[in-house]
Parts: structure tokens; sequence; C-alpha cells
């Protein structure tokens, strides 16, 4: 799709720009001025976006990693009390909040933890949204109802959800506890276990993501052209075979991008731990992200340092997967 | 999975029953399968929102009874509405993620577009950025977020709010606006350029009103994108006027309180426009995501 903007379409400008005054000298002109004169426009159109990225994504990403560097710290970081302006007074450790973050349980718990957390509710919403798309892409009385109904948890704002889960789970009076009650079962403590609460953040997880899943694969589902079953079942391929040969491979494009986002979605996923349960009971369904939160904001003095150590650890796992996953999928003969 | 399993047309079985079964139908016990696995889901998916609109309109001493409505009340709406300051709440959330989404749709349009249809050195990197930037968890900015807004005395500021959303929204929204544009046929831009247009008024007078539906899905998916952020609301803004939506629902309901009518009540109110107009742009959405990310 993408034109070289050297050439084809680009060469009437190119024309132009060959007898421009630059040209004039006479001297071979410099790579970089060549260059510059044949994609000044490309580059001029994606200045604004870099810019932006470069100022407010790319200065505090370079300041987290100096700060994560340092020991910095609530009590002694620049700020102003009143009148009075104290400037900082941090210093640079080097890489020891690194070495402590590395040596210490907590990271490697969190990680476990997170991962966890992260590969379950991919997998467990792949699937069940894969199941739902296919039960929902046939001749169907109700599928247009069935198809908003299904796909009403993502319409509702994330966190207005995770208040109604909350609600819901309530231990004493939630009306899961009370229908479990009417069947003559215990109260389930579900966000005050450290076991229940972690099957209840997935579940809640599962739930908002459930429909993004459905959507996508239904758009995948129809553009598997019907020839192909139809020659399946010519061919005596019974409805498995036909999924697992045809609905598969059919599937793959869509399926690998869709769990590359909401794989990354999820492992950042920051709302649905920090409103469900604030990463409680204890510090059991604490994943990376809110885990570095509560280090900034929670925890008192507030530690920035070793928030943004975690934060860079975060982000390097992050890219580590992210390469890890093109990587296999161009060995399938994926372009990108 | 199950009804792909039950609607098996082997030749065989229906041939004993005398009657051959078309192509694509069902006997009936797979479809009363699919039917029940169906609602079961449906089930699943409405019950959460529905119990919250429920619940919204029982008297505030009753939020948890599980009869369905015993005494309807618009008590918890007027409440909200009147004594409390869920409307400056809402104020503040429409001023920073409009804002938001209005700067970061027009400035990455451009990007989109020149991602999409030009090869030019630099560009390869510049979709790494755009796709890395995008999964940025906002452990590591958060931070120097915090300090730099500190600095400039924009915490607790609408405008540092829109500052720190551009950077969820702009590298997603270029993202999304190359997706679209790789689907306008590139012949629509070569008839430009012979007819003399330079690469920018192609993409001004031919593309962009062209490209208006992705405009508008991109920047409808940034505004609920901002709408639902938790984090960095929760943690630059202060103050009970100064809240926005998802900061402001949590003090409803915390340590100290625990006031659910007002909480389901505001949670209509800020769940029912964008569950409609949700419904309007869904199916453009998921094209838009994946055709981003898969296409090049």
């Amino acid at each position: 799709m993408a034109v070289d903007s050297g050439h084809s379409v680009a060469g009437a400008v190119d024309a132009e720009r060959v007898h421009g005054p630059g040209r004039r000298t006479g001297k071979n002109p410099g790579r970089l001025r060549r260059a510059l004169s044949t994609h000044w426009y490309a580059w001029a159109m994606v200045a604004p976006v870099v810019a932006v990225i470069g100022v407010i994504v790319g200065y505090p990403l370079l300041r987290g990693v100096y700060l994560s560097t340092t020991d910095a710290n609530e009590a002694n970081v620049e700020r102003t009390i009143g009148v009075n302006h104290i400037p900082a007074t941090y210093e640079s450790v080097g890489l020891d909040n690194y070495k402590a973050i590395l040596e210490d349980g907590v990271f490697w718990d969190r990680l476990t933890w997170t991962v966890v957390w992260t590969v379950s509710c991919v997998a467990l919403s792949f699937v069940l949204g894969l199941a739902l798309a296919n039960m929902l892409n046939r001749k169907l009385k109700g599928r247009s109802f069935y198809r908003m109904a299904l796909i009403l948890p993502w319409a509702v704002p994330a966190f207005v959800s995770v208040f109604t889960w909350r609600l819901l789970f309530n231990e004493k009076s939630g009306v899961l506890n009370k229908i479990l009650a009417g069947g003559g079962i215990d109260a389930i403590p579900w966000l005050n276990d450290p076991t229940w609460a972690k099957l209840s953040v997935i579940a809640v997880n599962v739930w908002l993501g459930v429909p993004f899943m459905l959507v996508a694969m239904l758009g995948g589902l129809q553009s598997i052209p019907g020839e192909l079953y139809e020659a399946a079942e010519m061919d005596g391929a019974n409805a498995w075979q036909r999924f697992r040969h045809i609905t598969l491979p059919g599937l793959r494009t869509v399926s690998s991008t869709v769990v590359l986002i909401s794989a990354i979605w999820t492992f950042n996923m920051f709302p649905v731990i920090f409103l469900l349960t604030r990463g409680g009971p204890g510090d059991a369904t604490e994943i990376l992200v809110t885990y570095a939160y509560r280090l900034s904001f929670v925890v008192s003095p507030r530690d920035f340092a070793g928030s943004a150590a975690w934060g860079v650890l975060i982000l390097l796992l992050l890219s580590l997967f992210a390469v890890v996953y093109r990587r296999a999928l161009r060995k399938q003969g994926e372009v990108w | 999975m199950t009804a792909v399993k039950t609607t098996s047309i082997t030749p065989e079985a229906p041939r004993k029953r005398g009657r051959v079964r078309p192509r694509g139908e069902r006997g009936p016990l797979a479809s009363v399968a699919l039917h029940v696995t169906l609602l079961i889901a449906s089930a699943v998916a409405v019950l959460p929102p529905l119990w919250l609109l429920v619940t919204s309109f029982k008297p505030k001493s009753e939020a948890f009874s599980t009869a369905i409505v015993k005494d309807f009340t618009f008590g918890n709406y007027d409440h909200v509405l009147n004594e409390t300051e869920f409307l400056s709440w809402v104020g503040n959330s429409l001023f920073v993620v409009g804002l938001t989404t209005v700067i970061g749709v027009f400035i990455s349009a451009t990007t989109g577009y020149a991602v999409s249809r030009f090869k030019f050195p630099g560009m390869r990197p510049l979709m790494w950025l755009l796709l890395i930037t995008q999964m940025f968890p906002v452990a590591v900015l958060i931070v120097p977020l915090y300090n730099l807004l500190a600095s400039m005395e924009l915490l607790n500021q609408p405008m540092g709010l829109v500052l720190t959303y551009l950077t969820i929204a702009v590298p997603f929204s270029a993202w999304m606006m190359k997706g679209y544009f790789d689907t306008i046929p590139v012949e629509i831009d070569e008839a430009g350029r012979v007819d003399g247009l330079n690469p920018f008024g192609t993409f001004w007078r031919l593309i962009m009103p062209l490209a208006k539906p992705g405009l508008a899905v991109t920047g409808f998916y940034s505004f609920i994108t901002g709408w639902a952020e938790v984090a960095y609301a929760s943690a630059f803004m202060t103050g009970e006027e100064n809240l926005t939506l998802a900061g402001g629902l949590q003090t409803f309901v915390n340590q100290y309180t625990s006031d659910w009518g007002s909480l389901t009540a505001a949670a209509v109110i800020v769940a029912v426009p964008a569950a409609v107009i949700f419904g309007f742009v869904q199916r453009h959405l998921v094209s838009g995501l994946t055709a981003g990310a898969t296409k090049s």
C-alpha cells in the first residue's frame, strides 16, 4: 500500500524540486539535502506527532529512567511548602534500586501473579469470544439481540462496571452471596480472601474483555469464504475438522492481533484491580502496574525512585514481549 | 464451540431418518443447545449493568435488598444531581477528554496519512515508537509526569490532565488513522497528484473528507478511553470539585462511606450515553483497531 515517496506518485514533485534553486549550485548535493527534498513533506506530516511524543512522552520517560537511578522520594524532591522553596536533595545511587528490586521477593511474586493474570484473562476471554462468535456466525433467530446483549459489557465504561461488580461481590449483602445463601451455601468472601479475590478480578476482567474478542472474531469469521466450508463438507470433513482446518487458520491474522493487543491491555490493566480490590487483600491481587502506583502514591513516604525503577522494568518486559511476539508472527509469514 | 460440534451433518444419519437435512440447517436439539448457551451468556453479560440500573432506583437504605424494586424512587438521582459535585465532575471530564480528543485526532491524522502512503527514512522506527508508546504502562510515566506537572503548577488543573491524556491519545489515534487511510484507495491520491495537487493538498482536500468516518471513530474511541481513565486522574486531581468522573465516583464508596445509592445513580448517568453512542460506532471500532496493526 505504501508508496515510496522518492518515486512514482512523488515523481511530479521531484521534477519540480530538481530544478529548484537548491540544485543550482551544480555540485553534488549532500545525501541529506537530497533526502530532505524528496521526503520533506512526509517528514513535515509526521513532525507534530513526533514533537508531541518527544515532549510529553520522551522527556518524562528519560526523566523516569533518571529518577530510577536516584534515591528520590517524597522527602527529598524539589517542592514548595508555603512560600519556602526547597530544592531537590536526592542523589544518584546507580543501579541500586534495580538490584534491590530484583533481589527482593516482592517483584518476583508480583511478576508471577501478573503473568498468571494476563495469561488466564487473555486465554479465557479469547476462548469464550471465539466460541460465542462461532455461535453467532450462523442463521439464528434473535441474532442481533444476542449480539447487542453480549457487547454490552464493552459499551459501559469500565470503571462503572467495576463498581457494579463490587456491589455484586459485597460479602455481607451482595447479590451473589444472597443467591448462594438461598441455595444453602455459605457466603463466599469474594474480595476479602486472597484466592477468591484473584478469581474475582480475573472473572471481572474476562467479563470486560470477551466483547472485544467476540466482535473481532465475528469480523474475522465473516471474512472466511463460505466455499471453503462447502468444499470441506464435500470431502467429508466433520464439524471439528472444518473448525480446526478452516476456521482457525482463517482467523490467524485477526486473532494474533487481538491477542497481542489484549495481552498488553491486560498486563497494564490498572482500573480493574485498583477499583475492585485496591490490590488487596494485603497485596494478593497487586499486579506490577498497580504496585508501582502504590509505591509512588499510596505508601508513605512516597518512593518515587523505586516506582520509576518498577516502571522501567515493566516497560522492558513489555517491549521484550512485543519483539518476541512479532518475530514469532513473522516466522509464520506475517508481513510487517 | 459446543454448537459447532452438535451441528454435525454427517451424511449417514439423515439418510437413516429418510430426510436429508439441507446444508447449514440444524437439528432441533442443536438449536435448543445453541439458544440456551447464548441466553446464558447474554444473561451473564447483561445482568450486572441491569442490576446497577435497578439498584439506582432503590432508596438508599435498600441498596442491597434483593427485591427488584420495592419503593421506586428517583431520590438517588435527585441527590446526585443537586447535592453533590457530580455535575462539575461531568464538566471536568467533558472538558479534559474533549480537548484531548480534538487535539489528539487533529495532530495524528497527518501522521497516519504519511505512514499509510509514503515510505520515508524513519518510518519503521516511527511505527515502532507508536506501537511501543501505546503499551507504555502508566507506571513508567506517572511519577515524572507528576513532577513535571508540579513544576509547571498544572497539578489539579484540567490542562495538566489534558497534557497527560495526550500521551495516551496521540499514539493510539495515529495508529488507528493509519489503518483507516489504508482502506482508502491510493488511486484517489494519484488522481489528485495528476491534477496538480501537492501532497498536502491531496491530504487536506481529497483524503480528509473521505476519512470523516475514520476520524469520527478514532475520536470517539480516544474519547471513551479518556472517559474511563482512572490512574492519572486519581493521582493528579485532588479536591472534590476538581475531580473527573472516574475519581469522583470513588468518593461515594471508600473506606469511610459507602453511599451505593448515589454511586449507582451517577454510574447510570455516566454509562447510558456512552453505551448508546458506543452502539453506533462499535462495528467500525474493531476493524480500525485490528487493521492498523495488521496491514502495512
